[in-house]
């Protein structure tokens, strides 16, 4: 019944229409015993090293090629807590929701949360639900909470000279399907938000000595390693021609003026891991479905005269070499 | 010649220092790109000119804007670049923030549902570009006419590319030759370099924007100034975009732009009034302006500012003492540092020297 209508200011009252929001699209979906007990808190066991991140999302459209809110909140969540090496187990979500917005589409988004959170082995553990004015629109808070094995140790200051590093396939899909949604151009792209729990899993539980990870979102590639370059006090040198885009990416940024070297994805990372190791590495992360498009794209250097400590240098496929910075600005389209 | 060659080419050349300038912002950030400059002779020097549509407006043109979407029942409509292009005392940006209604499009045709769905407000489209977009102004006007659209205007900034590199060559630029605009190009034709290359005695190399075309043009350049020295003639134009540049170009856009916009003097920033360097709605359609005719004050925000010497390839971005300590893409002092195709930009975010 609740399925058909709208979000009214009187859905975030705190009393009967509360309540039968929660029971008939929350509970129903997530169906967790710990949020079945209605307490003002969640209690849950876990010991050890703990990683906590958290994360607020506001994407428009709220459902777009390759996935919706609901699916990116989880995967933004938990590929964060993946980035230290943690195992992933709790989740919360914290809903604000326009009025107007149809309580179908709330539905079909906390479903594809649920749905998810399942696929990236994290419980929803905690919840609450505001009601602003507005125009229909909803946003996501969530926290994550994870456990780091004993011994592991991966952080952005660990890549060491020698290193190499990997992306787990193209740059740019998800910051172009969203645009394009935007802009209604029509295209194949799509987004390509995804956990990437099985990949790290496979390169810890696989003796890969993994120095850095970062999952590679806003600001992009160049962005994310040129923090890594300056975190660890190395020079990254990157091959253009290694590193995967899409067909259809590559069009769609040329068509627009943009940069798929500083376009987010939400579904990919980059590793750092000893070279020795990088084929194994990449196997690794061909072997998760996800992470078919997995390349090895350059190295880490010790910092030198041509190669400065922090920069990120990246050899052209003419053989010029290109020095890159983090994302200036936003990423518009250019006018002539 | 293969592009191994041309490469071994630039990069063994040991004749006389050789300053190419490239005009157009769409290279600037091509050659940053491709890794360009470190493929080159020491003695061949890349300099970035007047080519960035929202560089050279004046700043009266900003202030305008920002008026025009204060005003209530008006909304300025624009490409992103033009946003943070700062005015005399604030960008557009800045007075979306205060209340003004600005819209950002990724195509001018996207003013029309915008204008249909509200009657009773006026939308001023902000027109600038070159020889490159004009033809695309000249499809709306022609499209207002024929619709009878009443609440759809333009306050243009229309500039052409010849009429500024006669102003800089006249203006005694040391300069040895020119990669020329190649999609200015496909609408002008390679002809509309003849005049210049002729009267300056300089070669003009058209070029497309991939690394292998822009090093295939630069090859052209460097031989024609060797040739040169043996005694041919140096002024003449390449064609090294000919999968789609013709010596005429698109006769079609052009006869299109000639029937909305006449020639008119200009104003560039930090360069002054340049005749014949512009474009302007004809007189009978002036009902369609906003305003563009009389807006040729310019002002620096920052008088230490070095832009107008940059846009004339007098001093490189990396020169400028703003460079990188004040003048940075988000707190830009002048307008080479804001839009992607800014020479200051480029060189920014590509920490190209």
């Amino acid at each position: 019944m609740l399925q058909s209508g709208m979000i009214t200011m009187e859905h975030g009252s705190g009393g009967q229409a509360t309540g039968e929001l929660i029971g008939e699209v929350f509970a129903s979906a997530f169906d967790s015993e710990v949020l079945n007990r209605m307490e003002d808190s969640a209690v849950v066991p876990g010991s050890g090293r703990i990683a906590v991140t958290t994360d607020s999302f506001v994407v428009t459209p709220l459902v777009f090629r390759g996935g919706d809110i609901g699916r990116l909140c989880v995967c933004g969540t938990v590929n964060d807590l993946l980035m230290r090496g943690a195992v992933p187990r709790y989740i919360t979500c914290g809903f604000i929701l326009e009025e107007g917005l149809e309580i179908s589409l709330l539905g079909q988004v906390v479903k594809s949360l649920a749905k998810t959170a399942r696929e990236a082995g994290v419980e929803v553990i905690a919840g609450d639900t505001k009601v602003v004015e507005g125009n229909g629109g909803l946003y996501i808070n969530t926290t994550g909470v994870g456990f780091v094995p004993e011994g592991v140790d991966i952080a952005a200051a660990n890549a060491k000279a020698g290193d190499a590093i990997l992306v787990s396939g193209t740059m740019g899909d998800h910051h172009a399907a969203i645009l394009a949604e935007r802009l209604q151009i029509q295209t194949e792209i799509e987004s390509d938000c995804a956990p990437l729990g099985e990949m790290v899993r496979g390169l810890v539980e696989g003796g890969i000595r993994v120095r850095t990870l970062r999952d590679i979102t806003r600001g992009g590639l160049g962005t994310v390693l040129k923090e890594l370059a300056e975190a660890s006090g190395k020079c990254f040198v990157l091959e253009e021609s290694a590193i995967p885009v899409s067909a259809a990416v590559r069009d769609f940024c040329g068509l627009l003026g943009l940069d798929p070297l500083y376009m987010g994805n939400e579904g990919k990372l980059a590793a750092v891991v000893p070279a020795e190791q990088a084929g194994e590495a990449l196997e690794i992360l061909r072997r998760s479905p996800y992470g078919s498009g997995a390349a090895v794209i350059g190295r880490v250097e010790e910092a030198s005269e041509n190669a400065k400590a922090g920069e990120l240098l990246m050899k052209t496929p003419l053989g010029g070499v290109r020095k890159l910075t983090i994302l200036q600005g936003e990423g518009l389209p250019r006018i002539c | 010649m293969d592009l191994e060659k041309i490469k071994k080419y630039l990069k063994e050349y040991s004749g006389p220092e050789l300053k190419i300038m490239e005009v157009c912002g769409s290279h600037t950030g091509a050659i940053a790109k491709n890794g360009i400059p470190g493929l080159l002779s020491d003695r061949i020097r890349l300099i970035s000119g007047p080519g960035c549509p929202v560089c050279v407006t004046p700043s009266s043109y900003i202030d305008r804007l920002i008026q025009l979407c204060l005003t209530p029942g008006t909304c300025v409509v624009t490409f992103g670049d033009l946003m943070r292009v700062p005015g005399s005392r604030m960008s557009l940006q800045q007075a979306a923030g205060m209340g003004g209604r600005v819209k950002m499009v990724y195509s001018p045709m996207d003013v029309f549902p915008l204008a249909g769905r509200e009657p009773e407000t006026c939308f001023v489209f902000a027109a600038v570009g070159f020889e490159t977009t004009a033809p695309v102004y000249a499809l709306m006007v022609r499209e207002i006419l024929e619709e009878g659209i009443g609440n759809i205007k333009l306050l243009t900034a229309l500039r052409t590319m010849p009429g500024i590199i006669d102003r800089m060559c006249a203006a005694g630029a040391d300069i040895q030759g020119f990669l020329a605009p190649g999609h200015v190009a496909v609408v002008t034709g390679s002809r509309a370099f003849e005049p210049l290359a002729a009267k300056y005695g300089l070669p003009f190399a058209v070029a497309g924007f991939t690394g292998p075309q822009i090093l295939a043009a630069l090859g052209g350049i460097v031989r024609t100034c060797e040739e040169a020295r043996k005694g041919k003639a140096a002024g003449r134009v390449m064609n090294f975009y000919p999968s789609v540049v013709t010596r005429e170009g698109n006769e079609e856009a052009q006869a299109l732009v000639d029937r909305y916009f006449a020639v008119s003097d200009a104003v560039w920033r930090g360069m002054g009034n340049v005749t014949g360097s512009g474009r302007i709605l004809r007189e009978e359609y002036a009902g369609l302006d906003a305003g563009s005719a009389d807006l040729t004050e310019d002002h620096k925000i920052n008088a230490g500012c070095c832009c107008d010497r940059v846009l004339m390839g007098k001093m490189r971005p990396s020169e400028c003492p703003l460079f990188q300590k004040v003048c940075t893409p988000l707190h830009p002092q002048g307008a080479c540092m804001v839009s992607t195709e800014g020479s200051c930009y480029t060189y920014y975010s590509n920490h190209r020297e």
